[in-house]
């Protein structure tokens, strides 16, 4: 059940579904919040960036009047917390051995999986995060521009040039 | 690069363990900023596993594992706050000292209590009933004329059975005018066995 209004629907079309307790929020939403952050803002900085995340939506929480689209708000607030990340981190220094500047190296699986996570990383934040909702969790260009508060037209276009970018990165 | 790679970049099953344990750690984190309104935890006793659910203000309510749990966290987000999490450090006192009392190491509990769950007579009636010590049992008639309305013992008897702070607010200690254990929210065999645990039940005797 991902939307309780399936449950309400056709009974009392017009009310507004109940919020859920919170923890049945978390439960819901952590494995796919989870994932996209993963592959989005990367291992190390995932963690933190799910704190921030729930934080921010448990901060939220009480001032909800809709509870039918809880997926797509936290994504919401995932993806601007993923932004954020991607600047700050931008901030930081790069460990050049991080870039795929080597792609020759033929290594294993782990090489390929991290060499794949830095060009990622090396994605402008708009078209990182639209890549990640469309390829990693599977979501339509309409989630994707709902999610990223842009136009269907954007978010088609960043997940284009996106994907352009990490092929011209991997091969 | 194929897009079934991208899609590993979300974790696989490792992100599904390692959301576990952000889920986790989020309560501590919410409790920190002053954003968690009630924390829940559990704890296994002899009328078997309890959960509380502690709030700022102290102990809002003790639920028997029977209880449905979806039904009740709804009703606790409704009634208190949706800000609700599983966060058993928030009830460690609460927790302590109910083993204390199981343990027979505590006739008192020593609580803050938060009665927002209590509504109109309750609270004067759960009020009344948090008078009666340790050991001794009253019955509904005499809870009736104590909060000044003789001939209410049957909105008393409703009043306890909606306790929301079961066995620390001791409504189990409230007996039938003949001595019958009478109702329990928790069943009539977990009330007999906290009155046999407190002494005030031969071990073995059967109530109503």
């Amino acid at each position: 059940m991902r939307h309780r209004s399936h449950v309400v629907r056709g009974v009392v079309a017009s009310q507004a579904v109940e919020l859920p307790p919170f923890s049945e929020f978390l439960e819901e939403h952590k494995g796919t919040v989870f994932r996209f952050l993963m592959a989005a803002v990367g291992p190390h900085e995932a963690d933190d960036a799910f704190q921030e995340t729930f934080v921010a939506a448990l901060r939220a929480y009480p001032r909800l009047t809709d509870a039918s689209k809880l997926d797509r708000w936290v994504l919401r607030i995932a993806s601007r917390k993923a932004i954020d990340h991607h600047r700050a981190a931008g901030r930081r220094a790069i460990p050049s051995g991080d870039l795929p500047e080597h792609p020759a190296a033929p290594g294993g699986r782990a090489e390929l999986d991290g060499d794949l996570r830095a060009a990622v990383a090396s994605l402008p934040p708009k078209q990182r995060v639209a890549v990640v909702h469309r390829h990693v969790l599977d979501r339509s260009y309409a989630d994707v521009a709902e999610v990223m508060g842009i136009s269907e037209e954007a978010a088609r276009a960043n997940v284009y040039q996106g994907v352009k970018k990490l092929r011209e990165l991997m091969t | 690069m194929k897009s079934t790679d991208l899609k590993k970049l979300g974790g696989g099953r490792e992100a599904d363990r390692l959301a576990e344990l952000a889920a986790k750690a989020l309560a501590g984190t919410a409790a920190d900023a002053g954003l968690l309104d009630v924390a829940l935890g559990g704890l296994e006793s002899p009328v078997g596993e309890l959960l509380v659910a502690v709030t700022p203000r102290g102990l809002a309510y003790v639920a028997f594992e029977d209880e449905e749990r979806d039904e009740l966290l709804a009703r606790l987000s409704r009634q208190l706050s949706p800000r609700i999490l599983e966060h058993p450090k928030a009830t460690d006192e609460v927790r302590r000292q109910l083993d204390e009392y199981f343990a027979g190491d505590r006739t008192r509990f020593e609580l803050k209590l938060d009665r927002r769950l209590m509504r109109g007579i309750s609270r004067d009636v759960l009020a009344a009933t948090a008078r009666v010590p340790f050991g001794r049992t009253t019955t509904y008639g005499t809870l009736a004329e104590r909060i000044g309305r003789p001939r209410a013992s049957r909105a008393v008897g409703n009043a306890l059975g909606s306790n929301p702070i079961p066995i620390v607010v001791p409504c189990h200690r409230v007996l039938r005018a003949g001595g019958d254990v009478g109702g329990y929210a928790g069943g009539p065999s977990r009330k007999r066995r906290l009155l046999t645990l407190e002494g005030s039940l031969p071990t073995g005797a059967r109530g109503a």
